[in-house]
């Protein structure tokens, strides 16, 4: 069971780099190797349904980083479906996420993308801490309203800005019922290395653009390292599992996996607002049993305060 | 004199007195402020505003919705009443009309202001999505805009060939007056063709001017905020349109009846009339705020309850109550008694209630960004109200000086009364043409 977790877990971040590796073997190299079996030493290849294959090591070329080669920010990674599982029975509001994603995205404004909430649905019923980011919705309302088609929905299911695109209406704030979008009322005062390289809508903050929104981008650029966001990464008690839904399968910072499948079953996940038809990407497993106590959490409570001003 | 020559005297365009001048620079004095104010936010960013992350549209969305409502009243004088057969607007016609085009290009104008990015304006041709309301609006409201400035321009055909005639002692002026008459002579077939033409925009501007304020109704409607989240939402911004509209109507012809004293033209009948017009509107829209209002109250949901109790008895509730009183339910009790309909009462009351109509955008685009889905936290504590800053409020009373600007030009320089069409209902043109022949 273990192995197979394990198995599952390599799968999805090996998945693309074998893939491509398959691919530019290809039959006909696979048929030469039969030929001349005894040309060279094999290696051996997982193809996408499981089956481990053997081909001539000769016929295997080191690809870098070129299995996204073409990949267009705009369309997302192929065959790729993500997922997020926020669990909140374990959150203590210990705001490493929230640190992690503010220093990496190079947030300097007064509004976090990654917030979390300190709720309590009615008197009588206990509090919980939960974390909130966008939830890159299947039928993102967001995306629908935008009138230059600056936020979009790629085909892995991430939602994400142009921030070269956006002309700054806010409708897609006005329209995203999560809070999520956050505007840059002025020109963003970032360190140097927001300003390294060129803008590409898969990191956002990188860097933000005065007069666009922004807003939690599922970190694609930690994803396309085969690394778990920021935000998940970060968590010391393994709040967050991020996970492609087509593997079912889900894995945590602590690099624990999980079928997702399973583990919505089990713990009755939902999602927020379901009523409202936007299908989220991110589903929340309910505070029952908690680990920590909430009044522990409430030390870090800071309710005007999402981003750390930088010392002067 | 003659009654038609007596008939161009009164209604021919007539430089600026004192007061004139005066006007036309204070004016200009606020459309300077506010492009320096203007200036500001282009250069530091949206920032030197009172809108943050929640409150994330204010002041320059509400008074957009202001400009579209007042524009409104152009397809309501000039086509309604006159399709519906109603002889006594005649006089109003070239007043709405010219009240139109300005509040529709100050519209155009204020959501270009509110925009992060105006550098990219070009973008929603380049890259425009037909999914998207603002597409449907910007789509719609240079439809509406060009619609608008036909129906301006044609009727004011004859009316130009007549000014050309008259200023014949001012060359320049005569000549551009004859250029912009497209040579009519009023022969059969250039009055058929006018005629069509002007029945036919009539018919046209009806669902398009519908379509501008719907759609600007739907930019709300279309999102869940609780108390935008309604079906009421497009008659009922119709309905409060219209409402402003015939307001400023009365307005603005009780002003110029007293600066270019056509008191034979525009009567204590025209008043009278826009009265009775204006309570119809206004009982009209006070039915659509019963119901967008009382049946979420009967519900509560929380969602709901929390943006309504703000509204009756929170912050906003003084504002609230002030311009449903004072906007709507005095000038209701006001304008059914006739004296409420003289000049000078109508007048105060109308001005009531187009500041009533300016707030109402007001307390629909603010409070309801203020009570989000999820609890309001983590940001400063101002980001959870929102009132414009200086600035904003000189950039607006610019946007609105802008349009006074407008009017106030075209005022200038095209005869405030038709007189072509009033000397056809008044029977004295045929006279004055076979005198003259």
């Amino acid at each position: 069971m273990q192995e197979d977790k394990k198995k599952s877990r390599r799968k999805f971040f090996e998945l693309g780099i074998k893939f491509g590796l398959l691919a530019s073997v290809g039959t006909v190299a696979v048929a030469k190797a039969f030929d001349d079996e005894d040309n060279s030493e094999m290696v051996e290849l997982m193809s996408t349904d499981g089956h481990i294959m053997q081909v001539p090591a000769s016929e295997v070329h080191d690809m870098g980083h070129k299995q996204h080669d073409g990949y267009d920010p705009r369309v997302g990674f192929p065959d790729k479906k993500f997922v997020m599982v926020v669990d909140l029975a374990k959150c203590k509001n210990a705001l490493k996420c929230q640190e992690s994603c503010n220093k990496n995205h190079y947030i300097t404004g007064e509004n976090a993308w990654l917030k979390v909430y300190k709720m309590q649905e009615s008197e009588k019923t206990a509090p919980y801490f939960m974390p909130t980011l966008c939830q890159h919705c299947d039928k993102p309302p967001c995306v629908k309203v935008c009138p230059v088609d600056a936020t979009f929905k790629r085909q892995d299911g991430i939602v994400l800005i142009d921030n070269e695109r956006c002309i700054g209406c806010r409708f897609c704030m006005a329209a995203c019922p999560y809070s999520t979008r956050v505007f840059n009322w002025n020109e963003p005062d970032q360190p140097e290395a927001a300003h390294s390289g060129a803008y590409t809508p898969d990191h956002t903050g990188k860097p933000s653009v005065k007069g666009t929104v922004d807003k939690c981008d599922f970190c694609p650029h930690k994803i396309d390292m085969g690394e778990l966001p920021h935000c998940v990464s970060a968590c010391p008690n393994d709040v967050y599992s991020f996970g492609d839904i087509y593997e079912d399968a889900v894995t945590n910072g602590s690099g624990q996996t999980f079928k997702l499948s399973e583990l919505l079953k089990e713990r009755s996940g939902h999602r927020l607002l379901e009523g409202l038809g936007t299908e989220p990407s991110v589903y929340y497993l309910p505070p029952t049993e908690r680990l920590v106590e909430f009044e522990e959490g409430m030390e870090n409570y800071t309710e005007f305060q999402s981003v750390k001003k930088s010392e002067e | 004199m003659k009654p038609y020559d007596k008939l161009i005297q009164d209604l021919a365009p007539q430089k600026f007195g004192m007061r004139g001048k005066i006007w036309v620079a204070f004016l200009l004095v606020v459309i300077l402020a506010a492009l320096y104010a203007y200036y500001q936010q282009f250069d530091k960013g949206l920032i030197i505003t009172g809108m943050r992350d929640y409150a994330l549209w204010g002041v320059y969305i509400s008074n957009f919705v202001f400009f579209v409502a007042i524009s409104l009243v152009g397809s309501l004088v000039t086509a309604i009443l006159r399709l519906s057969g109603v002889k006594w607007s005649t006089p109003l016609t070239r007043i709405s009309e010219v009240i139109a085009v300005a509040a529709i290009i100050m519209a155009g104008l204020t959501i270009i202001i509110d925009m992060g990015r105006p550098d990219r304006i070009y973008y929603i041709f380049l890259h425009g999505r037909l999914q998207s309301p603002i597409i449907w609006d910007v789509l719609v409201i240079t439809t509406y805009l060009l619609i608008s400035i036909l129906l301006l321009y044609y009727p004011l055909l004859p009316d130009f060939a007549i000014l050309k005639k008259h200023f014949s002692n001012k060359p320049k002026l005569s000549k551009w007056y004859g250029k912009l008459s497209l040579k009519w002579s009023g022969t059969k077939k250039q009055t058929s063709i006018y005629n069509s033409s002007i029945k036919t925009l009539s018919v046209l501007i009806i669902p398009v001017a519908f379509g501008i304020h719907t759609v600007t109704a739907w930019l709300f409607a279309t999102t869940y905020r609780p108390g935008w989240d309604s079906t009421n939402f497009g008659p009922y911004f119709i309905a409060g349109a219209f409402v402003a509209g015939a307001g400023a109507v009365v307005v603005i012809m009780f002003v110029l009846r007293k600066i270019y004293h056509l008191e034979n033209y525009i009567t204590d009948l025209h008043f009278d009339k826009m009265g009775k017009l204006l309570v119809l509107l206004c009982l009209v829209y006070l039915y659509f705020n019963v119901n967008e209002y009382l049946i979420p109250a009967y519900k509560s949901t929380n969602e709901e309850s929390a943006h309504l109790e703000e509204l009756f008895f929170g912050g906003y509730a003084p504002l609230f109550w002030t311009v449903i009183i004072g906007g709507l339910i005095i000038p209701v009790i006001a304008l059914v008694f006739p004296k409420g309909r003289k000049p000078v009462p109508l007048f105060i009351i109308a001005l009531l209630v187009v500041l009533g109509a300016w707030w109402k955008r007001y307390i629909i685009v603010t409070p309801t960004l203020l009570h989000p889905f999820l609890p309001i936290q983590g940001v400063p504590e101002s980001w959870r109200h929102y009132f414009p800053t200086p600035l904003e409020w000189t950039i607006t009373f610019g946007t609105l000086a802008s349009a006074l600007l407008i009017m106030t030009l075209l005022f200038r320089y095209l005869p405030i009364i038709p007189i072509h069409e009033t000397a056809e209902e008044r029977g004295i043109l045929e006279q004055d043409k076979t005198e003259t022949l």
